[in-house]
């Protein structure tokens, strides 16, 4: 309890003006802020000693199938030192379906925002290698979406020639 | 074998292969650089996975994994089933350790329903966990021996995991595809002859994996080939976010099992094996003593497990028992919504995640009320733990690759989900 009160007063010491949403439910707090402050607040997440989130676990997304801001990406950190695993969450909308990558802070991230792209089609900003997961490389549709249909779609997967 | 051509590569592949300033094409190999592609059929790779090795003479200077080709989409399967009917399908996530998936999977579920679980039950969990990380270790171990040239140990540790897969059966009458935990207990009760097995299997396996060790810890060609390879600092394996045996490998000392204990763990006396040197070796050692410690743990459990229930008693949440199904009529209704209409957490998200033999399996699941999952995302450690692959190859002759990706030990059926 401790601890997450002084993450919640570092947050706000350090970054003035940033304004966040603290939520918490079942014992695992999770923070939703806007999407254009995403790699500030994990660049401070992990570089402060006292906080120090060295380890990126996840990183998805949840097609909300709402009319605004459609996506929202999830990160789930644990601090090794704290013991702390915490969630972060930012929405996308789809007009502009793109977020800043946080591979510069975690090399974790490079393969997840990888996945994260393959499935919902999320664009990673400033992503080194941002090339699809699973899928083929030439796969025009994003299966985790809520519009993709469970059976997949007849004729959309290449098949090889020989 | 058919010649490498360029339609088999994708250029993006190819970008990511040898960076924008390189001039080599797959199809003309140049006096010294080379592209050599390995797997996804490759008796070496443990599976399904694709790496293409950029080489120089033969030594490699880059290597890109390909993924996906057992990928069947289990995380959008289970946004359209049950909490119940997903359970069989975790058995297809780590098929070396399927009882670990499934107690994954229901400690999640019931984390998000908030259902109570009667403590023999979570012993006998507590137990399947250990016995198959036992076994998934003795396969990582005599795989990754054979991948090295030390044949025998593959057949004297599937001699060991063989009697594993005989209590499973046992247990719960199946050998791979148990599906052994229900949503609030486990299916059946332990029986005695299983866990007279158990003991009978303890009581041996000290013996025989010191008969394994024997064969390897002094076998000169086993350690040249495994030594200062693969090496990942501390620093690095925490930034890749590889758990597991890899991670502890390279001296740190992170396990769920401590870090975010489940299950009884923080009552078990156990030591967090750590091995500073951080390369194959380190990781082979890693797996042998964690053998022993999960051997540890057992003896306790069978010591401290309670008699009781093995299922909660919470109707509209847990299956009821079948004799009361057709004896009850209250039963009967329950049983029939919880089937068809699945068992409806609460509107709410969670993130449960227990310690595999692999490293950390995670499931991130978001309810909207529903019958099934509105999302769920399975964080798999053989995924992540592939992407050190890159860093840990880069330098290393191709005889190398084998023994570094036999000792990270993925699986693809979970790294592809």
């Amino acid at each position: 309890m401790e601890f997450k009160e002084l993450l919640l007063q570092k947050i706000k010491d350090c970054l003035p003006g940033f304004e966040f949403t603290p939520a918490e439910y079942l014992g695992e707090l999770t923070l939703s802020f806007n999407k254009k402050n995403i790699v500030k607040v994990c660049q401070l997440l992990k570089a402060d000693p006292e906080l120090s989130f060295n380890l990126c676990e996840d990183i998805t997304a949840i097609d909300c199938a709402r009319r605004t801001d459609r996506y929202t990406v999830v990160y789930h950190i644990f601090s090794m030192n704290n013991k702390f695993r915490l969630r972060l969450k930012c929405n996308v909308d789809e007009g502009d379906c793109s977020i800043d990558s946080v591979s510069s802070v975690w090399k974790t991230a490079d393969w997840e925002e990888r996945e994260t792209y393959d499935m919902y089609g999320i664009h990673f900003n400033n992503h080194p290698d941002l090339r699809r997961m699973y899928m083929p490389e030439d796969f025009e549709y994003y299966p985790l979406r809520k519009d993709f249909p469970l059976m997949g779609i007849p004729g959309s997967f290449p098949l090889p020639k020989k | 074998m058919d010649k490498l051509t360029k339609e088999d590569v994708h250029p993006k592949i190819i970008e990511a292969l040898l960076g924008a300033d390189s001039n080599i094409t797959v199809e003309d190999a140049l006096e010294n650089e080379m592209i050599l592609n390995m797997g996804p059929q490759h008796p070496a790779t443990h599976g399904v996975l694709r790496l293409l090795l950029r080489l120089d003479g033969e030594t490699i200077i880059a290597c890109v994994p390909e993924l996906g080709y057992l990928h069947r989409g289990y995380e959008k399967m289970a946004e359209n089933m049950t909490y119940y009917e997903f359970i069989p399908h975790t058995d297809r996530l780590d098929y070396l350790a399927p009882l670990s998936n499934n107690v994954a999977w229901v400690l999640a579920v019931e984390k998000l329903a908030g259902i109570e679980v009667p403590p023999r039950a979570q012993y006998i969990r507590m137990m399947i966990c250990e016995l198959s990380r036992i076994a998934s270790h003795l396969v990582a171990i005599g795989a990754l021996a054979m991948d090295v040239g030390a044949l025998t140990v593959l057949l004297w540790t599937f001699r060991e995991r063989e009697k594993i897969l005989d209590i499973w059966d046992i247990l719960c009458g199946a050998r791979f595809t148990t599906t052994y935990t229900r949503i609030g207990g486990v299916a059946n009760d332990i029986q005695p002859e299983a866990l007279a097995k158990v003991k009978w299997f303890l009581d041996q396996f000290d013996n025989n994996l010191s008969e394994c060790e024997q064969l390897l810890n002094r076998n000169k060609i086993f350690i040249d080939r495994l030594e200062d390879v693969g090496i990942v600092s501390a620093k690095d394996a925490v930034d890749l976010g590889l758990t597991g045996p890899t991670l502890r490998g390279s001296g740190v000392e992170y396990d769920l099992r401590r870090a975010a204990p489940y299950l009884f763990y923080n009552e078990m006396d156990f030591k967090v094996i750590t091995y500073p040197e951080g390369d194959c070796l380190a990781r082979y050692f890693v797996r042998v003593d964690e053998c022993r410690e999960s051997a540890k743990i057992v003896r306790q459990i069978l010591s401290k497990i309670p008699q009781g229930e093995v299922r909660a008693n919470s109707p509209k949440k847990v299956l009821p028992n079948k004799t009361e199904i057709y004896s009850k009529m209250e039963e009967l209704i329950h049983d029939f919504m919880i089937v068809n209409f699945g068992i409806n957490p609460p509107e709410g998200e969670i993130y449960s995640a227990i310690e595999n033999p692999k490293g950390e399996l995670g499931f991130y699941i978001v309810s909207k009320g529903e019958g099934h999952p509105w999302k769920c995302k399975i964080r798999s450690p053989s995924f992540v733990n592939c992407q050190g692959l890159p860093l840990m190859i880069k330098g290393h002759m191709v005889s190398d690759v084998v023994a570094i990706v036999g000792s990270i030990d993925p699986v693809m059926g979970e790294a592809d989900k």
